[in-house]
């Protein structure tokens, strides 16, 4: 490996040219990096060689030997040989012997790993007969949903362990015995199912033979007779490049896309396995139109003629504030756009929203305020270079998989990691320097506690403070009510620890926040935002690379649907609807009169249809009968409505309350880009026809405006990426053309001409200087009292996103994951009797569910844990509705519960 | 969590013993497997989940080693281990015989334990001690210049 310090060259003669390389290069290394081609098998790019197999070998010209390259320092004035008929024979050769042992060999030459070794043997020629011998006759190894070994195919090059070790940290297959009976396996002869396998499927793209390769690719045919297509994953905010395969319209296999700028050459279990929904039968193909309770077949003419007339009448007779629209944080780019520019402008309201309310709110109108952007100050690739990172209200591994791994890095890389979370999760007790767990709900606290240690220490850094913040002085007699003392009572945290992680964070020259829903979903979220900031400023660290303020956005397009403003507040890139040179900006643009006054949020739209002042709806790509909070409301604000209108892929809880059913195209049916989490505005093609008669949901948008009177004549998807370019400032730059590659750009990309933002708010702040704010504790709107003397908190778990609308129909990621669980500390399970596996009666003020208990150290005591995905046990049947006044949202992750045994 | 019974705290504490001299490190990991073989005869699955735990290693790469090194054993063996030597020197001096001759005596096929636990039977490549072939080896006891009646007597001393 190269060393990053060295900065002296070596030079070396390869094949009569000369190449310096850095020193401490290998000979491969330089190879490579002049384009000179060294063949090998067990080594890959990412992974430490090993020099095992023998292939890469060449030829050192003054001593005659054969060395492997992989291994082999590059010494100045070295000569080497990559190829003569030594070499050649030498290589075949060994081809040959390991060929001797498998008795298939999968035939493909396309430029996937899986043929590395297929094309080889065509290139040296090998026969299979040539050293015919005894074979191995191991089980292959296929008890679980995903992918299969198949030892026959097997070269025994490791690369499969190597990347499960050294890429993913998890080792949960190694070689198993000695000499010719050595097998890849996990430990104990126990399925994958019962390790540390994540199935994130890192070893099937390892393997250079094919032997491991995904049971979908197996089951559809032919593996190697396949399209590829470059798309952008939907799962979490990671936004990881993958490539899709596909045959005869469907998805038979996913990979990760090596030119991948976020991702590098990983992706988590949902993105490699969980996209089989797609294919499935049970898609809406055809729009339904609801007569007498029964959905019933519609032509589009039909259904488009229905929506656009109702949806009129109801503009008509209530005003146009009386329609609201969810928008989806799924959909593209340039589907938000046009369905906030619908809502707006063919509707006449500024009522759209989408689920960012119930997940980034706060930190939007936190970071806001603070910072003056709310997106994440530094990129993915710069958090294995923070020297710090305090990561809060973030399940990390399980929620970003790929994000947690770059955090593992700089664990590796010797940072210091603080995690503060009422669950011990997996990245506290993995990697964890030091672990703090605060009462649900207490962050203002354990926050601000922080920072008047940092202010009583001397640790602060004044100089960032004096240049470039303001209100410091308020802020900092706000911080005195904090004492050690009284943080340690609010919060639980030992006062010693939170000293120590202070002066932790506050040491840090290269200090990173991560955070997400654990700090915003609280009535007091944007004071919880607003007091990372704070932190974040005191001690100067924003603003530099791998040093800032980092919210882990939720969804693919969570970013771009908040960037295109599918927001009540705001238009596209931030635009505020009650600034007049912004409405006469987009009057102009848009050729119509724009309503001056913000709309309303998720939760009030809801609200308002109970009480019968929204009267029709239209939800794109949402879910709120299992997404949103206290379930039982939205049920009767839902069945309220005069009209609504659903636009999804399946038939989802929200859309038997529909009256019309138009099917929409999946993300490979359409083209587009998505912003992930690090501001990436990423292009993806379409990979497959659009499923029955579903159609793209910009279509369906453009043609509902057409007949409601307000043409919308798009061609194709660009045209609309070219429209945002031009009415979005912080997208200027970003037009199809300029996006159409891999890397895409990050934004604000405010000239034609730019490259993009790694970092935010270098040199200064987008609000010019950062303001301090002075906050002051408020407890969260419930706490356990005598009849519900639980705390809940809800969130993720890794193999299921969202509302399972869609891994929930993923046949493996729901064969290992099919039912809702509680989280429930083993001394509350002991005091009510319950063992992992039991029914549990789990109420609330609001609702109840039953729910298997899951015993588990994770939580602490008097707390449970539900993941929110599961609509048959649904989590949000007990959460409570109440709003951040600032930022409107729900607080989902703390309220009081009572649990009884069940029977 | 698994539920963790009285008899897994047990053998828990057992370990912790059988270890206790032994730092907590990757470095651990085959001294550890010695001792816990030693301890109970062989190396038996929660004795590696111990070790992998113990030693701060995953248990994938403790399972490698223990099904690498023909040392360890992973299923319970005889009281005794009784190794003939297959080594050129013993093979023409007659191995193979003695061999068969312990074969037919315990009634076992090689590798496996007799049924009352008293021998397993397996054949080594070279003891080192040519010049005493044919060579067995009963636990850490070298038999040289045997014969099969020879081989057969030796296995009755450990009988009783």
């Amino acid at each position: 490996m190269p060393n990053p310090t060295a900065t002296e060259l070596v030079e070396i003669e390869i094949n009569g040219e000369k190449f310096a390389g850095e020193q401490g290069s290998t000979i491969l290394e330089i190879a490579r990096e002049n384009g000179i081609e060294i063949p090998k098998l067990c080594h890959m790019d990412q992974l430490e060689p090993t020099g095992a197999c023998r292939m890469c070998l060449v030829e050192l010209v003054d001593s005659g030997k054969l060395v492997t390259s992989c291994t082999h320092p590059a010494e100045d004035g070295m000569k080497v040989e990559t190829d003569n008929e030594r070499i050649h024979r030498s290589r075949k050769l060994n081809l040959e012997l390991l060929l001797s042992n498998n008795t298939e060999v999968v035939d493909c030459d396309s430029d996937e790993t899986r043929c590395e070794f297929s094309k080889l043997l065509k290139q040296y020629d090998v026969e299979v007969e040539s050293y015919a011998g005894e074979k191995r006759n191991h089980e292959n190894i296929e008890d679980n949903p995903f992918f299969k070994l198949d030892h026959d195919k097997c070269i025994l090059c490791g690369r499969c362990v190597r990347a499960c070790e050294e890429i993913r940290g998890r080792s949960a297959i190694d070689f198993v015995g000695r000499g010719f009976d050595t097998k890849i396996a996990p430990p104990l002869d126990r399925s994958l199912t019962e390790g540390t396998c994540q199935f994130c499927g890192q070893c099937v793209d390892a393997c250079p033979t094919g032997a491991l390769t995904s049971k979908m690719r197996i089951e559809k045919g032919d593996p190697t007779q396949v399209e590829k297509t470059s798309t952008v994953c939907t799962y979490c905010g990671v936004g990881c490049r993958m490539n899709v395969y596909t045959k005869d319209g469907e998805v038979v296999d996913v990979a990760p896309d090596p030119e991948a700028p976020a991702n590098d050459i990983r992706i988590c279990s949902k993105g490699r396995f969980g996209f089989d929904f797609v294919n499935r039968d049970d898609r809406l193909k055809q729009p339904l139109i609801k007569e007498k309770d029964e959905f019933r077949e519609a032509s589009w003419d039909e259904a488009l003629d229905l929506v656009s007339e109702k949806l009129s009448e109801i503009k008509e007779n209530h005003g146009s504030n009386a329609i609201a629209g969810l928008s989806s944080a799924t959909c593209t780019n340039e589907e938000n756009y046009l369905f906030q520019k619908f809502m707006r402008a063919t509707v006449g309201t500024n009522g759209v929203d989408h689920c960012a309310r119930l997940c980034h709110a706060s930190t939007v109108a936190g970071l806001v305020r603070a910072f003056g952007s709310g997106a994440m100050t530094n990129s993915i690739g710069e958090i294995k270079d923070a020297d710090t990172i305090l990561i809060t209200g973030s399940n990390t591994t399980e929620s970003h998989p790929v994000i947690g791994l770059e955090v593992k890095k700089a664990v590796e890389n010797g940072a210091d990691l603080i995690v503060v979370d009422p669950r011990e999760i997996d990245i506290a007790k993995e990697d964890a320097t030091m672990y703090l767990r605060q009462n649900s709900g207490s962050d203002v606290a354990w926050i601000m506690g922080m920072i008047r240690v940092i202010l009583e220490e001397g640790l602060w850094d004044e100089k960032f403070v004096e240049a470039r913040t303001e209100n410091f002085e308020e802020m900092r007699e706000a911080a005195e009510e904090f004492t050690p003392d009284r943080v340690e009572e609010l919060t639980g945290i030992d006062k010693k620890k939170l000293r120590k992680a202070a002066r932790l964070y506050a040491n840090a020259d290269r200090g990173s926040i991560l955070f997400a829903m654990g700090i915003t979903q609280h009535s007091h979220g944007t004071d919880n935002v607003l007091a990372i900031a704070n932190l974040a400023m005191v001690t100067g660290n924003v603003g530099k690379e791998s040093t800032g303020v980092n919210p882990l956005r939720g969804q693919n397009n969570v970013q771009g649907a908040c960037d295109l403003g599918a927001l009540p507040n705001v238009y596209s890139g931030y635009q505020n609807v009650d600034l007049e040179e912004n409405q006469k900006k987009f009057e102009d643009l848009w050729d119509v009169d724009l309503d001056p006054n913000p709309g309303l949020t998720v939760v009030e739209m809801i609200r308002e249809a109970e009480k019968g002042n929204v009267n029709g709806m239209y939800i794109m790509g949402e879910n709120p009968m299992v997404s949103d909070p206290d379930l039982g409301h939205v049920e009767k604000g839902l069945e309220n409505l005069d009209f609504l209108v659903v636009q999804d892929i399946f038939m989802t809880e929200t859309a038997e309350y529909a009256d019309v059913i138009l099917p929409a195209a999946s993300f490979l049916e359409t083209s587009g880009t998505f912003t992930n989490t690090e501001r990436r505005v990423q292009h993806f093609d379409r990979a497959l026809e659009p499923k029955g008669n579903s159609r793209p949901d910009w279509e369906i948008i453009s043609q509902v405006s057409t007949r409601m009177g307000y043409p919308m004549k798009y061609g194709s998807a660009d045209e609309i990426t070219d429209e945002i370019a031009d009415v979005t400032p912080i997208y200027t730059g970003i037009t199809a053309e300029r996006v159409a590659n891999k890397q895409g750009l990050q934004w604000p990309c405010v000239t034609g001409d730019c490259t993009g933002t790694k970092y935010l708010h270098k040199g200064q702040f987008s609000r010019g200087l950062g303001k301090f704010h002075a906050l002051h504790y408020r407890e969260p709107a419930e706490l356990p009292d005598g009849d519900y003397p639980f705390t809940l908190t809800t969130g993720r778990m890794y193999y299921h996103f969202h509302t399972r609308s869609m891994t929930g129909r993923s046949q493996g990621l729901d064969e290992l994951v099919p039912e809702a669980y509680m989280e429930i500390n083993p001394a509350d399970a002991e005091a009510l009797e319950v063992d992992s596996g039991d029914l549990v009666r789990v109420s609330s003020r609001r609702g109840e569910i039953e729910i298997k208990a899951k015993i588990s150290d994770r939580v602490p005591s008097e707390t449970v844990f539900i993941p929110f995905h599961f609509a048959e046990a649904a989590a949000n049947r007990l959460t409570n509705s109440v709003l951040d006044p600032i930022a409107k949202i729900p607080e989902l992750k703390v309220s009081a519960v009572n649990l009884e045994k069940v029977g | 969590m698994p539920e963790i019974n009285e008899e897994l705290r047990k053998m828990q504490n057992t370990y912790e013993k059988i270890l206790e001299d032994l730092p907590e490190t990757r470095e651990s990991v085959i001294p550890a497997l010695q001792l816990v073989q030693k301890s109970r005869g062989y190396l038996p699955g929660d004795g590696l989940e111990f070790i992998a735990d113990y030693t701060d290693t995953p248990l994938a790469n403790v399972y490698s080693i223990a099904t690498f090194y023909s040392q360890f054993y992973l299923e319970p063996q005889g009281e005794h281990t009784v190794k003939v030597c297959q080594g050129t020197a013993c093979h023409i001096k007659g191995a193979n015989e003695i061999y068969e001759a312990l074969l037919g005596k315990l009634g076992i096929a090689p590798g496996e334990v007799t049924p009352d636990g008293k021998f397993t039977l397996t054949t080594v490549r070279c003891l080192g001690a040519c010049s005493l072939a044919p060579v067995m080896m009963v636990d850490d006891k070298v038999y040289g210049n045997q014969t099969p009646d020879e081989a057969r007597d030796v296995l009755d001393e450990y009988r009783d």
